[in-house]
């Protein structure tokens, strides 16, 4: 299984990435760890529900500035992993680091200073169904830029959606717009605050291929711009080859293989044969 | 399928086999079951509750959805209550009419009427009648907001759900349940007045110099406070059942009703509890 060394990552990305856990933290990251940490470090990680083991001993590491697609089946815990890595779930046991700092155990409050520097795109958008477009987006924004004006909010707000192709909809309600215009609207909404980690949980799940692609277009650039750490979950193989620089495969609670599209390739792994030839 | 024939080789009364018992009792289970899930209610009631109270006590307050609650709890309630209010206090005068009169004790109309609004029917009334309208309406939309995700957005954006959602509409079911007592009452005494007024002419100066002859503020202060345990029912019942809820459409449906009747029934049992209380407290 190929695994990324942190000691790789770039000078740049290792400032940038302790500046983000300095900022982020409650408490100071493990002594030695700062500086190294990945942007995201998933160790060891259990979760089961009854007598279903859905996650059993799975490690990840993200960089900032690097995507990684979480394949697999469905009901294989892929969505699990992100709402663990966001803390919507605990994990059994086990640990995941977000820059470095360790979130399983802290409070709500606590873990509300670590999601500030998160966004998370919900698999049906999560839109506030009461709120328009625009009021979406500024959401964060009004509960953590307190010391921006509403003008200022509604000027970000609409940008945000102007990025995301969604200029001239901003008073529309959720109820009102297509599906993949609420995608796009919930990832303006993740990228609200400006994350450094960005977790997308099946961004293309149920669009038309030219929906999808446009998704995955968007991703891509939003990816350059902001140069975020990325997880996407997704069952789409070629959505995972197009925005992802590594991919991971789960099957049976494990990650059975993680590395480049052509790492799966040569794999003589046949649960990695048999889900590429499907795919 | 009815098997005709093993009926009747069975004979009219089959005999009981020697080694069956007469009598099958259910399993220890399936009684302890049913208690078990009920002290885990209100186990997990308490530990939402508590959640609650941490996150209203610690900053960042959420003042602007503080305010929109009271609105939507306490103005838009207020004619519903006040309707009901004005029909008790008809109710209670023609009632009231009838029974003194029968007993010669016409003359105790204005204070029976003023006396029972509010210490008791006002209260209760409004309670109630909140409940119904304000359990309903939290429980459904939060049930709807956690089936949709919605709330788990909210806590994605680093907003805690139980000081956004929770916290300000219990805070404004306690504080709005007296006020809209006061409007409960108000409007029953004087509905109270019109009909006894209809039937017999009677200044409303003197209907209220009579009603009120002998009350002091122990007679309204303590029950018409009350209400704000009552408030504190409904909200942290419906906020609960709401932000529990799971399975879709169904699961939105059975929070919506469970907010109401749970409110209402729990309402009603602490009605019973401060009642004594008020008249052990406030003699």
């Amino acid at each position: 299984m190929l695994k990324v060394d942190p000691v790789t990552t770039s000078l740049t990305t290792r400032e940038e990435s302790m500046d983000a856990a300095q900022q982020i933290a409650t408490q100071p990251p493990t002594a030695g760890e700062g500086e190294n940490a990945p942007a995201v470090a998933v160790e060891d990680l259990h979760k089961s529900f009854g007598t279903q083991n859905v996650l059993n001993g799975v490690s990840l590491n993200v960089n900032r500035g690097e995507t990684l697609a979480v394949l697999g089946r469905s009901g294989t815990g892929k969505s699990v992993l992100l709402r663990i890595i966001i803390g919507l779930q605990k994990p059994d046991s086990g640990s995941v680091r977000i820059h470095g700092q360790e979130i399983t155990g802290l409070s709500l409050d606590q873990l509300g200073e670590i999601r500030k520097k998160m966004g998370f795109l919900f698999q049906h958008a999560a839109l506030y169904d009461s709120l328009t477009v625009e009021q979406n987006v500024a959401f964060p924004l009004q509960h953590h830029k307190k010391e921006m004006s509403k003008s200022e909010q509604s000027d970000r707000a609409r940008h945000l959606l102007a990025e995301v192709g969604m200029d001239g909809h901003f008073e529309k309600m959720p109820s009102d717009i297509s599906g993949g215009m609420q995608k796009r609207v919930g990832l303006a909404r993740a990228l609200a605050l400006d994350p450094d980690v960005l977790l997308l949980d099946e961004p293309t799940a149920g669009l038309d291929p030219i929906s999808s692609a446009e998704i995955d277009e968007l991703i891509l650039k939003l990816q350059k711009e902001h140069h975020m750490a990325s997880i996407v979950v997704t069952h789409d193989l070629h959505s995972a080859k197009t925005i992802a620089d590594r991919l991971a495969l789960l099957d049976k609670a494990k990650v059975v293989i993680e590395g480049s599209f052509e790492d799966l390739q040569k794999s003589d792994i046949e649960f990695v044969k048999e889900f590429l030839k499907h795919s | 399928m009815i098997d005709r024939e093993s009926i009747a080789a069975a004979g009219p009364n089959p005999p009981l086999s020697s080694s069956e018992p007469a009598v099958v009792f259910p399993p220890a289970s399936a009684v302890l079951a049913p208690i078990g899930k009920f002290f885990e209610w209100f186990g997990e009631l308490g530990i939402f509750f508590w959640q609650v109270v941490r996150a209203a006590v610690t900053p960042p307050f959420e003042f602007r959805e503080f305010i929109r609650q009271l609105d939507e709890i306490g103005s838009k309630s207020l004619p519903l209550v006040a309707l009901a209010g004005a029909a008790v206090g008809v109710v209670l005068s023609l009632e009231a009419r009838y029974s003194l009169t029968r007993f010669g004790a016409k003359s105790l109309l204005p204070a029976a009427i003023v006396f029972s609004v509010i210490h008791e029917t006002g209260p209760i009334i409004t309670g109630l009648v909140v409940s119904g309208r304000v359990g309903a309406g939290i429980g459904a939309e939060l049930a709807s907001m956690k089936v949709t995700e919605q709330i788990d957005a909210i806590e994605a954006s680093a907003v805690n759900p139980y000081r956004l959602l929770a916290a300000t509409r219990i805070l404004a079911c306690i504080l709005m349940l007296p006020l809209l007592t006061l409007a409960g009452d108000a409007c029953g005494v004087f509905m109270g007045w019109v009909t006894q007024a209809l039937a017999e002419p009677l200044s409303f100066h003197q209907f209220i110099n009579a009603g009120f002859k002998g009350a002091d503020f122990n007679d309204f202060l303590p029950p018409t406070f009350k209400t704000t345990v009552f408030g504190l029912i409904i909200g942290l019942v419906a906020c609960f059942q709401g932000m529990q809820t799971e399975g879709g459409a169904e699961g939105v449906g059975r929070a919506a009703t469970s907010s109401v009747v749970l409110s209402s029934l729990f309402v009603i049992l602490a009605d019973v509890v401060l009642v004594k209380f008020i008249l052990i407290v406030f003699p």
